[in-house]
């Protein structure tokens, strides 16, 4: 991935459209998240209590996930668990399959780009239509989410009137919103219509109730969740919650983070397939919960806290190295901070291992995250854990950026520094012979967009020193 | 401004080894300006860096044996004063973690616990006035992530700006953004860094100042960098060494 990682970058910072459109949209996102938590003492307490309500979700993460299930078996949700992608691929394509199904209408799920459950289905000739706006502009692109929440944010207006004159047959070019939202409407009411399965995400399950929290903007959540008479409901095991007075509060911070919203246009919570005698609904809903990898991630107390996640995509928005760069750069499927500490611990740091060094350690991500997880402290977590030589551990891939060289410096780096004297002649060499430094390794680095450190003569050491300031 | 009473008679001075070899007109004009308040200021010799780099880098052995030399160095119950947000943090905010488990740990979390920014220092702690003898100059503020979000003292370092009365202190844009610096992140993701203080300068231009001032050597050292690179026409200084400037005409 390395090579990659920085051919991806270097190719995302030279296209100035795509660095336009995010630095445009992700300071709309800020401003709005603004808007709603212009407060920052009540904001303060929203986010602890979100903290908290995931923190002790987790801590009873088994027990609940069980609750669940009893739950919603209980009201006529069947429950599939999938240790693996594979797993949850091939359960979909059972109940597609078992329905004779051939068109399947989905609604957005993080979940399903981690099975990359699109392709696996195209594979066994399901026809899949991306019914969320965003997603659907990038399904006709051939493309993959650049962003958790706004898949499509790398396209501006121009873009996305350009792939719908293209791919849509009978579409004609227009920039206005407008006509291209009914442009979308039109062509997927049919596909809703015809789907034999609805698929959707979930952003909460809640244990207690055996109910499913779905919440959006555009009503195609609804529709897949409502239309088709088989609904297959996606999730991440750790989106589990005890109860239903979880929900407020987690909601107020999901959509305030996510789009600077105080409530979403809507908010489904599925609870059963349809009744007898209800006259809508689907008649079968299906829940796979998916662990790839999270009960291993589960198993260490500091590397949980990434399970806290709602993915609200804030720290996205709010990342210097993120909007300057896009979600395409990272070459995975959850971008920005959230995947640069979540991805090592899915694929493994030998895949992902560059991800936690693509980061300044500002804390911006940290500042604004709606339940409080500590971004940065995972960030030098994955940063020791790719480096060390200590066997044993749970992140894959641990040890595999492990270079004699750098260890050989770190080592050199901490004499120097528990050696004063040896420290300040160095330091005193540094001012004489700074200049003449050979501008390789990482002074060549810094030279690329500046000019060399400007050493000092003398150092503060030797200042103080001819100055009297009392050194003992 | 009021100082509170707890005012020492004797302090350290931790001089971070960016200072050292690159601002140290900035540790000389911290140590003078806390010496003026009547501050004993003591600066043992045998100090070196905070441990951030080794902190950051994944080699946490290394970072706990060159903090545990810094402990050691500063041994008496005084304030340590340090003039970077950045490595007041690490020493105040992560030391105990660092020592997590150690046996020095109860070490380690007196001396986090003895950690002072130094622009929180004077304001805070000595309470200063300054009277401003300098020409009317517009000049900008750049906080540094550290001081911004783990210090929290960036509010401290303005006031001491509006102390002065001939200088017009104009903020950025987009002040609460990372400069790209990072440490080892400005060399380790060169392209990255390098389009983050690409986007900082600018903003630093655009405000007409002459002068940016920070709290932090690494960010100046990053932004003054890149600036005198693209021949930028401003200028960066340390928050210390400019008020030492200003107060002698």
């Amino acid at each position: 991935m390395d090579d990659g990682f920085q051919q991806n970058v270097e190719r995302a910072l030279a296209d100035d459209q795509l660095r336009r459109n995010f630095a445009f949209a992700m300071g709309n996102f800020i401003l709005k998240r603004k808007a709603v938590f212009s407060d920052p003492t009540e904001t303060e307490r929203l986010r602890t209590v979100g903290e908290a309500i995931k923190r002790r979700a987790l801590a009873r993460l088994p027990e609940l996930l069980e609750a669940l299930e009893a739950a919603c078996t209980r009201n006529g949700i069947r429950v599939h668990w999938a240790e693996t992608a594979a797993v949850a691929n091939r359960m979909v394509l059972e109940i597609i399959e078992s329905h004779a199904a051939t068109r399947v209408a989905k609604g957005k799920s993080m979940v399903s780009e981690e099975m990359h459950l699109n392709a696996f289905l195209a594979g066994h000739d399901i026809e899949v239509v991306e019914t969320d706006l965003g997603e659907f502009i990038i399904q006709l692109a051939g493309e993959t989410p650049s962003h958790i929440i706004v898949p499509a944010i790398h396209k501006n207006k121009a873009q996305i009137a350009t792939i719908f004159h293209d791919k849509i047959p009978g579409a004609p070019y227009t920039e206005e919103v407008a006509e291209l939202n009914a442009i979308a409407r039109r062509t997927l009411r049919r596909k809703f219509q015809e789907a034999g399965v609805g698929l959707s995400g979930v952003n909460f399950a809640v244990a207690e109730t055996g109910t499913l929290c779905l919440v959006e903007n555009e009503g195609n959540g609804r529709m897949c969740t409502t239309v088709p008479p088989v609904h297959i409901a996606l999730m991440g095991i750790e989106k589990v919650v005890e109860s239903l007075e979880d929900l407020p509060p987690l909601l107020r911070l999901l959509t305030g983070s996510a789009t600077g919203q105080l409530v979403t246009t809507y908010v489904n919570l599925i609870t059963s397939p349809r009744r007898p005698g209800e006259k809508d609904g689907p008649t079968e809903v299906h829940l796979v919960l998916l662990d790839n990898g999270r009960s291993r991630i589960y198993q260490d107390p500091q590397l949980r806290r990434t399970l806290q996640c709602v993915r609200c995509g804030t720290c996205l928005n709010h990342c210097p190295v993120y909007t300057r760069i896009g979600g395409h750069a990272y070459g995975c499927v959850y971008p920005g901070p959230i995947g640069s500490i979540l991805t090592p611990q899915m694929e493994g740091l030998d895949k992902a291992g560059e991800l936690p060094l693509a980061s300044s350690l500002c804390g911006a991500c940290e500042e604004v995250c709606p339940v409080k997880i500590p971004i940065t402290g995972l960030l030098r977590r994955l940063r020791d854990e790719a480096v060390s030589d200590a066997p044993g551990g749970i992140v894959p891939g641990r040890g595999s950026r492990r270079s004699l060289s750098e260890r050989l410096a770190w080592k050199a780096w901490a004499w120097l520094n528990t050696h004063p004297h040896l420290n300040a002649a160095a330091t005193a060499l540094l001012g004489v012979f700074g200049d003449y430094l050979p501008p390789a390794g990482p002074l060549e680095r810094w030279m690329r967009y500046r000019v060399e450190p400007q050493f000092s003569a003398k150092s503060l050491r030797r200042r103080v020193k001819e100055e009297k300031v009392a050194h003992e | 401004m009021t100082s509170d009473s707890s005012k020492p008679a004797r302090v350290y001075f931790f001089g971070t080894c960016l200072v050292d070899a690159v601002y140290p007109e900035a540790g000389v004009a911290a140590i003078r300006l806390i010496e003026r308040e009547g501050v004993r200021v003591t600066f043992p010799p045998g100090q070196t860096c905070c441990g951030q780099p080794a902190y950051n880098s994944g080699f946490p052995e290394e970072a706990r044996r060159v903090a545990r030399h810094q402990i050691r160095t500063f041994p008496d119950d005084l304030p340590i004063v340090v003039p970077s947000g950045s490595c007041a943090g690490m020493m105040k905010h992560h030391y105990p973690a660092l020592f997590a488990g150690d046996p020095e740990l109860p070490a380690a979390q007196a001396f986090a616990a003895r950690v002072v920014e130094w622009s929180e220092f004077m304001v805070a702690t000595l309470g200063v006035a300054y009277e401003d003898r300098g020409e009317p100059i517009r000049v900008t503020w750049h906080s540094s992530c550290h001081a911004l979000r783990e210090m929290r003292v960036v509010e401290h370092s303005k006031a001491l700006i509006r102390l002065l009365r001939n200088v017009e202190l104009v903020e950025l844009a987009r002040e609460a953004e990372c400069c790209g610096f990072g440490g080892t992140f400005s060399v380790k993701q060169p392209a990255i860094s390098g389009a983050m203080v690409a986007d900082k300068v600018d903003d630093i231009a655009r405000t007409g100042a002459a002068r940016v001032l920070s709290g932090d050597g690494g960010c100046l050292m990053n932004i003054t960098g890149a600036a005198a690179r693209r021949e930028l026409p401003f200028e960066g200084q340390h928050l210390a060494e400019f008020i030492w400037e200003r107060i002698h005409g």
